[in-house]
């Protein structure tokens, strides 16, 4: 197998070719660009180059995170400076092949910016508000590198914390690095990093494993899957500190089914670190192994709390296990094991390669680092944005964002996922910080902040992330079973108008019993976009409630009809089979 | 207590396609999960014979399959349309208007939920999130992801698929 010097060679002189021979064309073909059209904006790319016997290399990449922007043309002439055009469907595509490309003209129209030295009538990228707020560490190749190819990730300084490690850290080493980064799960709980990977390396093994949850079924939220679709090999060293750090044998990329772009990038980065010796036996030649696979789930949020996990992993229904004992100890398979979000690990090999320090020193009080944000919603530059923790959310959604669209004010944010809170407007000043957020009422979560503007309702948006909570409750503890099965009901009468004396009172004894009684997170938060809702739009359940009527007129109509019973498993006779989960039914 | 499972004589092919799924899928089938999803990706549905064959290769019970196969809301026990459509109802599509762009594609196909048109050409099902949150509201075609619709131009979408079929 080659040694690192030898990849790292063989890279840089691959690099050198890409940037210098011939046109090198990206299109940002994340599942943000997909619905954006990136797919018939490649192809008619390819169709004209070919029909112009022009030869360049074309690649589809990641999400650079302007998703407001796509699809994204993203030119580097050979000598030149990297020109990105915006919104190119297939006939700006061409048009930018036949002006820019062939001829080096400037087509008229959707030009984003350049990278690199100026190029004339357009805007620097990085002084744009998307980009000048951010600070990227583990979505800085994102939208940069064609996500399968290991030589690019190694050109950019990629897998160099991995030798680092291996060749002069002790394991102990890593582990006191990542403690001192500061680094906290990204996953939702914010524990720290470090001490987690602590309790792994007092198991037994092997084998022992290191799983990472990129389940991520919040909806609003897309960093963990846009990290495998951008740039996998940041994910798969960052495993593979974790496993050296911990001591553990395998690593398992927990994926939700369905998501091609995703699986599909990251299945093929496994192949090909394989391939140069950078996963599997010998690593790199230094005697050390370690094994990476993809496991899909089925969809089921609940599959991405860490002990349901586990047993989607292991092929089963995807109900949470009681604690301790603690997967450290027992985990998949009976084996000890570590879970983290696909964010965390991300991190890793950036702490490693330039120190506990240039990670600590970003972010605020005890959160350190950067936050990685989805936003989405009423608001003019939805986006992925990597920026520092300690920024403000009014920061993110005004300056970073553009604020909300068509002169509208803005009403309500909707952060941490469906289990987080809805705020208000006046909780711009709080900042990205895991603490700060909780004592708002809200969580920082997955990083999905979804914007709403002042012709949004209250309880139809509450009403709609009850619905996900109902829906998603795996049904093996009783509080959250029916607790949220009665939460939705009062709900959807308050949206109705048929609310009745006492609801307030009973949603929230209905919700205080799930938050002490639930077996998981799931029930444990399921009442907090209720509470936090009535606390911030009180005005709007008052109005549902006594006047009987929704100010905005959204709750007129009906609601679909989304009820899931995950049935207990009974008999099974095959004329009798009953109704599916997920099937319309009450 | 529980059924045994038995490997049941092939009815018309489909033991042989359910078998076939599991045993050379693109990916290992290690467990009862991931058998069940290889046999979705194949045939689109799981039949009755994917619940027995699976039982049978794990040595398990029918129930105990049927237990996992009912809980992830992927799956569907009877063949799907020529195209499945799949709309978002999260609530970054809520927000941006996916309740009157699913009437819409609804009234198109005349369904009133989820579900099969009388043709057998779609499969309607509703999805908690597509991922492609930053460019609602979106819904996917046969899984190709389509954003940044109305309602018009998603009923649009749509027939034009059907149009092609
Ligand atoms: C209902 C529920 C769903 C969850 N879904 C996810 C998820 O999709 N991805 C994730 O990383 N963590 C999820 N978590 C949190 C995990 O249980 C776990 O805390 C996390 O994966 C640990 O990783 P970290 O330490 O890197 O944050 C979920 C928790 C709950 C209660
Ligand atoms: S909320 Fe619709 S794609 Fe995420």
């Amino acid at each position: 197998m080659p040694t690192y010097q030898e990849l790292k060679a063989e890279a840089d002189s691959r690099w050198m070719a890409l940037v210098s021979e011939k046109p090198w064309i990206r299109v940002g073909a994340a599942m943000c660009g997909q619905a954006a059209g990136a797919l018939e904006t490649l192809a008619a790319l390819k169709s004209r180059l070919t029909a112009r016997g022009i030869d360049a290399n074309l690649d589809a990449v990641g999400c650079l995170g302007l998703c407001f922007a796509e699809p994204i043309v993203d030119i580097l002439l050979p000598g030149g400076s990297r020109l990105l055009f915006s919104n190119a469907g297939p006939d700006a595509a061409r048009r930018i092949i036949d002006s820019y490309v062939a001829e080096g003209r400037i087509p008229d129209g959707n030009v984003l910016g350049y990278l690199g030295s100026p190029v004339d009538g357009a805007p620097d990228l990085t002084s744009l508000p998307g980009m000048r707020l951010q600070k990227r560490i583990a979505l800085r190749n994102a939208g940069h590198v064609a996500p399968g190819d290991a030589y690019q990730y190694l050109a950019n300084g990629g897998y160099s914390a991995l030798r680092r490690a291996l060749s002069v850290m002790k394991p102990a080493d890593v582990i006191q690095a990542v403690i001192d980064s500061g680094l906290r799960g990204r996953g939702g709980a914010a524990f720290s990093t470090g001490i987690k990977w602590s309790f792994l390396v007092r198991s037994p093994g092997p084998p022992k494993y290191i799983l990472c949850n990129c389940e991520e079924g919040d909806p609003g939220a897309f960093n963990d899957k846009g990290i495998l679709e951008s740039d996998p090999h940041m994910l798969l060293e960052g495993m593979s500190l974790a496993g050296y750090a911990t001591g553990a044998t395998n690593g398992i990329v927990f994926i939700r089914h369905g998501h091609d772009g995703p699986i599909d990038r990251t299945e093929k980065a496994i192949e090909q670190a394989y391939d140069l010796g950078l996963l599997g036996d010998d690593i790199l030649n230094t005697g050390w192994s370690f094994d990476v696979e993809v496991s899909l789930t089925g969809e089921s949020y609940v599959s991405g709390e860490e002990t349901a996990l586990m047993d989607a992993v292991e092929g089963k229904r995807a109900m949470p296990r009681f604690r301790p004992p603690f997967p450290a100890q027992v985990g998949v398979w009976g084996k000890p094991t570590n879970i983290n979000n696909v964010k965390t690990l991300s991190y890793a090999p950036s702490i490693i390669a330039d120190g506990s320090e240039s990670f600590s020193e970003i972010g605020v009080n005890k959160s350190t680092g950067t936050a990685i944000i989805c936003l989405s919603g009423h608001i003019r530059r939805p986006g992925l944005y990597e920026v520092p923790m300690g920024m403000t959310l009014g920061e993110v959604v005004n300056d970073i964002g553009g604020g909300v669209p068509g002169g509208k004010k803005l009403k309500m944010l909707q952060t941490g996922g469906p289990l987080g809170g809805l705020l208000g407007a006046e909780s711009l000043n709080i900042r990205l910080d895991f603490d700060e957020m909780r004592q708002a009422g809200a969580i920082l979560g997955s990083g999905g902040i979804i914007v709403a503007d002042e012709d949004t309702c209250a309880v139809d948006m509450t009403r709609v992330l009850v619905a996900f909570c109902q829906y998603e409750s795996c049904g093996k503890c009783f509080p959250c079973r029916m607790g949220m099965e009665h939460l939705l009901e009062i709900i959807e009468r308050i949206a109705r108008f048929e609310s009745r004396p006492g609801d307030a009172e009973l949603m929230r004894s209905v919700g205080e019993t799930m938050e002490g009684a639930s077996l998981c997170g799931h029930g444990q938060l399921g009442f907090g976009p209720i509470r936090s809702a009535f606390q911030h739009f009180e005005e709007d359940f008052r109005m549902h409630i006594d006047e009987r009527r929704c100010p905005t007129g959204s709750c007129l109509r009906p609601a679909l009809e989304i009820r899931n019973t995950r049935p207990y498993a009974v008999d099974f006779t095959p004329a009798a089979m009953p109704e599916p989960a997920g099937a319309a039914n009450v | 207590m529980v059924e045994t499972a038995q490997l049941s004589s092939d009815a018309g092919g489909i033991n042989d396609r359910v078998r076939e799924a599991i045993s050379s899928g693109k990916r290992p089938t290690r467990t009862i999960l991931s058998s069940l999803l290889a046999v979705h990706d194949e045939l689109g549905y799981l039949p009755d014979e994917a619940i027995r064959e699976t039982a049978a290769i794990f040595d398990t019970t029918i129930n105990e399959v049927w237990g996992v196969a009912s809980f992830y809301t992927n799956f569907r026990f009877t063949p799907p349309g020529r195209h499945v459509v799949e709309v978002c109802w999260g609530p970054t599509c809520h927000l941006a208007g996916a309740p009157a762009l699913i009437d819409s594609i609804q009234h198109m196909l005349r369904l009133s939920g989820e579900g099969d048109t009388e043709d057998g050409g779609v499969s309607l099902k509703y999805n908690t999130c597509l991922g492609a949150c930053a460019q609602p509201p979106v819904l996917s075609i046969d899984h190709h992801l389509v954003g940044r619709l109305t309602a018009d131009s998603a009923a649009r979408a749509v027939s034009r698929v059907l149009d092609g079929a």
